[in-house]
């Protein structure tokens, strides 16, 4: 029986979409320090609210790969945001934020390691307070020792390719530059230079720092970023939840259309519509 | 004896162990971490490992953190 149109066939269509956003999942693995992921949006846990807005950002951001930090223990603090994390079955990624030397980082991811049991590390090695511009040189130095003790380092650097070309031939497991400095959600101001950063390096290249909405998120995939990594701009959103969702979507979105590839941009109209059988009127 | 733990100083009994500070100052959390005079104190040897006078102590835990 042929369907009214507008009704049944076409939730018929709607619904043949999840198996292709499942397809594309399965087809398009995220590889990174030996892992596989098939979500390419890593979130970090600052600035977020409550444990509750924690869980239902995580969930409906579907992370799989979530950042966290160390800190001087506090009497009344408990275990609890652990506890979320654990029950969201996501892995762990802890940052060395607050670091201003190579020898700190080094020993901060040492410490993590330890806290955390992986050896996996966010690097991060800041320059400067206003601007929490990584510092290149700490960040390389620190970068090359914790390589050697094995650790899996994504580096956080700023957009430089020479710098980021460094830090993947030192054996970084990921570049990771910065779209704008934490937390200003200025989006990707150097679009050219991320693209120039992908082609520079063998190693998976993630966005971090500076996205401010989703439309930042799917840029960074457009141009050839293989992940994002985010936290204030779901953090502190007036939504979490909402904005992690939507947040997803625009990595999916984007690097759905990084593989498609974009049509070349033209000075002129090109017409969709051909002339050809165009009627005198 | 004196130690300083967290930038703080403070007064434990003679001979505590790293482990015995942890149970003190981080009952609560299953995921801690501890430096001694700069240098990372592996969890599996807390218990073995007696404090000096005059050390300075670090106890973390997770936290949020972009």
């Amino acid at each position: 029986m042929t369907a009214p149109h507008g009704t049944t066939e076409d939730l018929v269509t709607t619904g043949d979409l999840a198996p292709a956003l499942a397809r594309e999942e399965a087809g398009d693995p995220f590889v990174l320090g030996g892992a596989t992921f098939t979500s390419r949006l890593l979130l970090g846990t600052g600035g977020v609210p409550s444990l509750e807005a924690l869980e239902a950002s995580v969930r409906a951001s579907g992370t799989q790969l979530v950042t966290v930090a160390l800190r001087r223990v506090e009497a009344s603090a408990t275990g609890s945001m652990m506890e979320v994390l654990d029950r969201c079955g996501v892995r762990l990624l802890p940052n060395t934020a607050g670091c201003r030397t190579a020898r700190e980082a080094v020993l901060t991811a040492r410490l993590a390691r330890e806290a955390f049991g992986t050896d996996w590390v966010k690097l991060e090695v800041i320059g400067d307070e206003h601007t929490l511009l990584p510092d290149a040189v700490e960040l390389l130095d620190a970068a090359e020792q914790l390589v050697a003790e094995g650790f899996t380092v994504l580096a956080y650097t700023t957009d430089d390719p020479v710098l980021g070309r460094r830090l993947a031939d030192a054996g970084c497991a990921a570049v990771m530059p910065l779209g704008s400095p934490i937390g200003s959600g200025l989006g990707i101001r150097n679009p050219h230079n991320i693209a120039l950063l992908r082609e520079a390096v063998h190693v998976p290249v993630v966005l971090d720092a500076g996205i401010g909405t989703a439309s930042d998120a799917a840029q960074a995939m457009e141009l050839g970023c293989d992940a994002v990594l985010l936290a204030s701009a779901v953090t502190r959103a007036r939504d979490p939840e909402r904005m992690a969702l939507a947040m997803r979507q625009a990595v999916e979105g984007g690097r759905l259309a990084k593989l498609a590839g974009r049509i070349p941009r033209r000075w002129h109209a090109e017409a969709s519509t051909s002339f050809t059988g165009l009627p005198e009127l | 004896m004196q130690v300083t733990v967290n930038g703080v100083p403070a007064e434990l009994p003679d001979d505590s162990t790293v482990a015995d500070l942890v149970a003190r100052r981080a009952g609560g959390h299953d995921r801690v971490a501890v430096a001694r005079n700069g240098d990372v104190v592996p969890h599996s040897s807390w218990a073995r490992t007696t404090l000096a006078a005059g050390d300075a102590v670090e106890v973390l835990a997770p936290t949020a953190g972009g």
